[in-house]
């Protein structure tokens, strides 16, 4: 399964397998977790994706069928906001990869002699979790908007021209993707930074690689299980998120996510089937893209 | 990249370090420290643990910045380099094998990174030299530590560096397989005509493998020379038992010839050769090596050139197969060790006779410590057998042999 990749890189030894009853009992409650949480709203949720509306009911009304119709018409509906919610949560997961890496290179590895200095940036990074996401995003809604500051400026020395806004375009939307979840990206390679052996990069030196040359040949390899982790992380909800591009926050028409058209067929036009068969493919497209990368990442060494 | 170091190096280079200090916050790690080491030579870098070895090695190889001093490689300096512009490689005492690559891309990294052709065919001669090469497609975590360690070695050696750094190098390999990569090290060095600067704690290693021995200790250079001269004559307490052990005694000097000095310990005239006294005159430090002592049950008689000890008493006798190491106490002198060669059958004393020592005068060595700096552990040398030690030197005479038939 995908989440291997999160475990060491070395095939460690099968330990001797002994039947436990005491392991079965403390792997039952999760078991009826994952059964009770997991498994019967997924098959609640693939029955509904084949339901077809019932004709003598109202609107929201439907019945148990096998309309895979229901599919085709979402996916003809709405490619272009399943594609832009992938090309959207790609392009924050790598804007927050390249700005994490630098700091949490700095906090793991740099900052080591100062273990005060480290805790006080790690608990900077993740300080924004202190305060609700949405009051965030509405605050940098704010802070974007055309009687701020910043658009006032940009305007000013003509970046945007008199009649731009900032806010509902392609650019703060992924600002807020990219904003929203780069903690979930920096934490993971602070972790595995932090453990980072230097003495792998003096050795590095010392066979004449440069410091470019040991960074993508020594360190970033052996940072890979961070990257691993936190692009997963990032990219994940990044794709299924719908409060970024959502008109209400930082987001427009133009904009839409695929998590923004789920959330309106559930909510707003009642059409149950459609944002079924939505989350479906949502799913069905992270789990192949997920799958693909850590079968990439964690065989070969991206070298 | 220098074009120079683009190359397998022709040869090896000198090494001069000038005035080198190295303060850490709040520790002096190595205090003025002046070291030239002639091109080709297996130098050796011999210092208890904590006294800074791996400090200057890292110094050497520029992964540590000195506080001051130059360091020269082939006359160059290179204090301001960047180590991957240095042409040095080091054997690291941690080994600091790349854990994400194989035992082969190891070897072949340096090689790599210097675009030198055919890496992969290089690294595997270099692997087949340390016996590994059946071992290429593993990867680090899946050797044993002696293993890991012969990988290091590789990894620096196929770069043929015109210096090689190597960190106690041997540290976790058995006894024999120990043996065998000395041997091997020395060849290496000796077909190649690389500068080999080796660090160990470990003295008989350094006795048998090095041309020439420094002994550190707590930042400096206590004593520097060829093996055995260290060992027959050397100039400070430290090294007196550092390398092997010895028997110290102090006093004044009493009168002094053109050829010798006397020396006055508690009351017994003591002579040692003018040459081979670091000093003259007032309180003086001397001593001689425990195998040079001889053991009488009888008072013998004095004899010219020949410095007798005793009475005293034989505290306690072990057996260690090819000599036996009796240890004497003296009223007034302290405590005395003798190394006898099992000559006869059966120990010559036994636990409580009355005994005498005695040595050639020639045998006998002047320190250059003042006396009241020697630590009184170190003036009664107790200890139960060490006396590995002092067969190191033979040892090192059958390597040699050893070396010349292979
Ligand atoms: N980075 C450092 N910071 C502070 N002290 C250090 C550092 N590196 C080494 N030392 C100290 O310098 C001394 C010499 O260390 P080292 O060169 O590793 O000794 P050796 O290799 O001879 O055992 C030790 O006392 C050690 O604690
Ligand atoms: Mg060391």
């Amino acid at each position: 399964m995908a989440f291997t990749a999160f475990s060491s890189q070395a095939a460690v030894e099968q330990a001797p397998r002994k039947r436990s009853f005491i392991a079965l009992v403390l792997l039952l409650p999760g078991i009826a977790y994952l059964l009770l949480f997991f498994l019967a709203p997924l098959i609640s949720l693939v029955i509904t994706s084949f339901q077809a509306p019932d004709l003598y009911g109202d609107i929201g009304d439907y019945v148990t069928a096998f309309r895979w119709e229901n599919y085709t018409d979402a996916i003809g509906e709405y490619w272009p906001l399943i594609l832009r919610a992938f090309g959207f949560a790609v392009v924050a997961t790598v804007l927050a990869l390249v700005i994490s890496y630098p700091i949490a290179y700095f906090i793991g590895v740099k900052a080591r002699r100062w273990p005060l200095l480290q805790s006080l940036m790690l608990t900077l990074v993740i300080a924004p979790f202190f305060i609700s996401f949405l009051l965030r995003t509405l605050a940098w809604k704010q802070i974007m908007s055309d009687e701020g500051p910043i658009v006032q400026f940009l305007k000013s020395v003509a970046i945007l021209p008199s009649d731009g806004h900032l806010t509902g375009t392609t650019f703060s939307v992924i600002f807020g993707l990219t904003y929203n979840f780069i903690p979930f990206m920096t934490l993971p390679l602070y972790a595995t930074l932090e453990r980072l052996d230097v003495r792998y990069l003096e050795a590095g030196a010392d066979l004449y690689a440069s410091p470019w040359t040991t960074f993508r040949k020594v360190t970033i390899p052996l940072s890979m299980p961070g990257i691993v982790s936190g692009t997963l992380l990032t990219f994940i909800p990044a794709a299924g998120d719908y409060i970024n591009a959502s008109r209400d926050f930082l987001g427009s028409t133009s904009t839409a996510m695929v998590g923004n058209a789920i959330e309106a067929n559930f909510l707003v036009l009642q059409n149950y089937p459609a944002a079924a068969a939505l989350s479906i493919v949502l799913m069905a497209v992270i789990l192949v893209i997920v799958g693909l990368y850590v079968r990439r990442a964690g065989t070969e060494d991206l070298i | 990249m220098a074009a120079s170091t683009a190359s397998f190096a022709e040869s090896g280079a000198d090494l001069e370090l000038v005035g080198i200090t190295k303060r850490f916050p709040g520790f002096t790690a190595i205090e003025s420290l002046d070291l030239s080491i002639p091109a080709g030579s297996f130098f050796a870098l011999l210092g208890p643990s904590g006294c800074g070895k791996t400090t200057t090695l890292r110094l050497v190889a520029g992964l540590e910045e000195p506080t001051a001093g130059q360091i020269l490689i082939g006359g160059k300096d290179v204090t301001d380099t960047k180590p991957f512009q240095r042409p040095v490689n080091t054997v690291f005492q941690s080994y600091a094998l790349f854990p994400h690559m194989t035992i082969l891309e190891n070897v072949a990294f340096g090689l790599r990174r210097r675009k030198l052709p055919d890496p992969v065919g290089k690294a595997h001669e270099a692997l087949k030299l340390v016996e590994l090469d059946h071992l290429a497609s593993r990867r680090p975590a899946q050797l044993s530590g002696g293993q890991q360690q012969r990988v290091a070695l590789a990894r620096a050696i196929v770069n043929r560096p015109a210096l090689l750094l190597l960190d106690e190098p041997l540290g976790a390999l058995d006894l024999k397989l120990r043996r065998q990569m000395q041997l091997e090290l020395k060849t290496i060095q000796t077909e190649v005509g690389l500068t080999f600067l080796h660090v160990t704690h470990d003295q008989e290693e350094a006795m048998t493998m090095a041309d020439t021995v420094a002994v550190m200790n707590k930042g400096k250079i206590e004593q520097m020379g060829a093996p055995e001269q260290l060992y027959e004559l050397p100039r400070t307490a430290f090294v007196a038992n550092f390398l092997g052990q010895s028997n110290l005694f102090t006093g004044p000097v009493v009168s002094s010839t053109a050829d010798a000095i006397t020396v006055d310990v508690a009351g017994v005239p003591i002579v040692v050769p003018r040459t081979r006294a670091q000093r003259h005159a007032g309180e003086v430090a001397i001593g001689v090596r425990p195998e040079k002592l001889t053991l009488f049950t009888e008072a013998p008689a004095p004899a010219a050139g020949r410095n007798i000890l005793g009475p005293g008493r034989v505290t306690d006798v072990s057996f260690s197969g090819v000599s036996t190491q009796y240890l004497i106490e003296v009223p007034g002198i302290g405590e005395l060790v003798v190394f006898a060669q099992n000559m006869v059958f059966g120990p010559v004393a036994t636990v409580g006779t009355e005994a005498w020592v005695s040595w050639n005068a020639d045998h006998g060595f002047g320190l250059d410590d003042d006396p009241v700096d020697i630590p009184r552990s170190v003036l009664s040398p107790v200890g139960p057998g060490d006396s590995t030690e002092s067969i190191a030197i033979q040892r090192r005479i059958a390597l040699e042999e050893e070396l010349e038939q292979a």
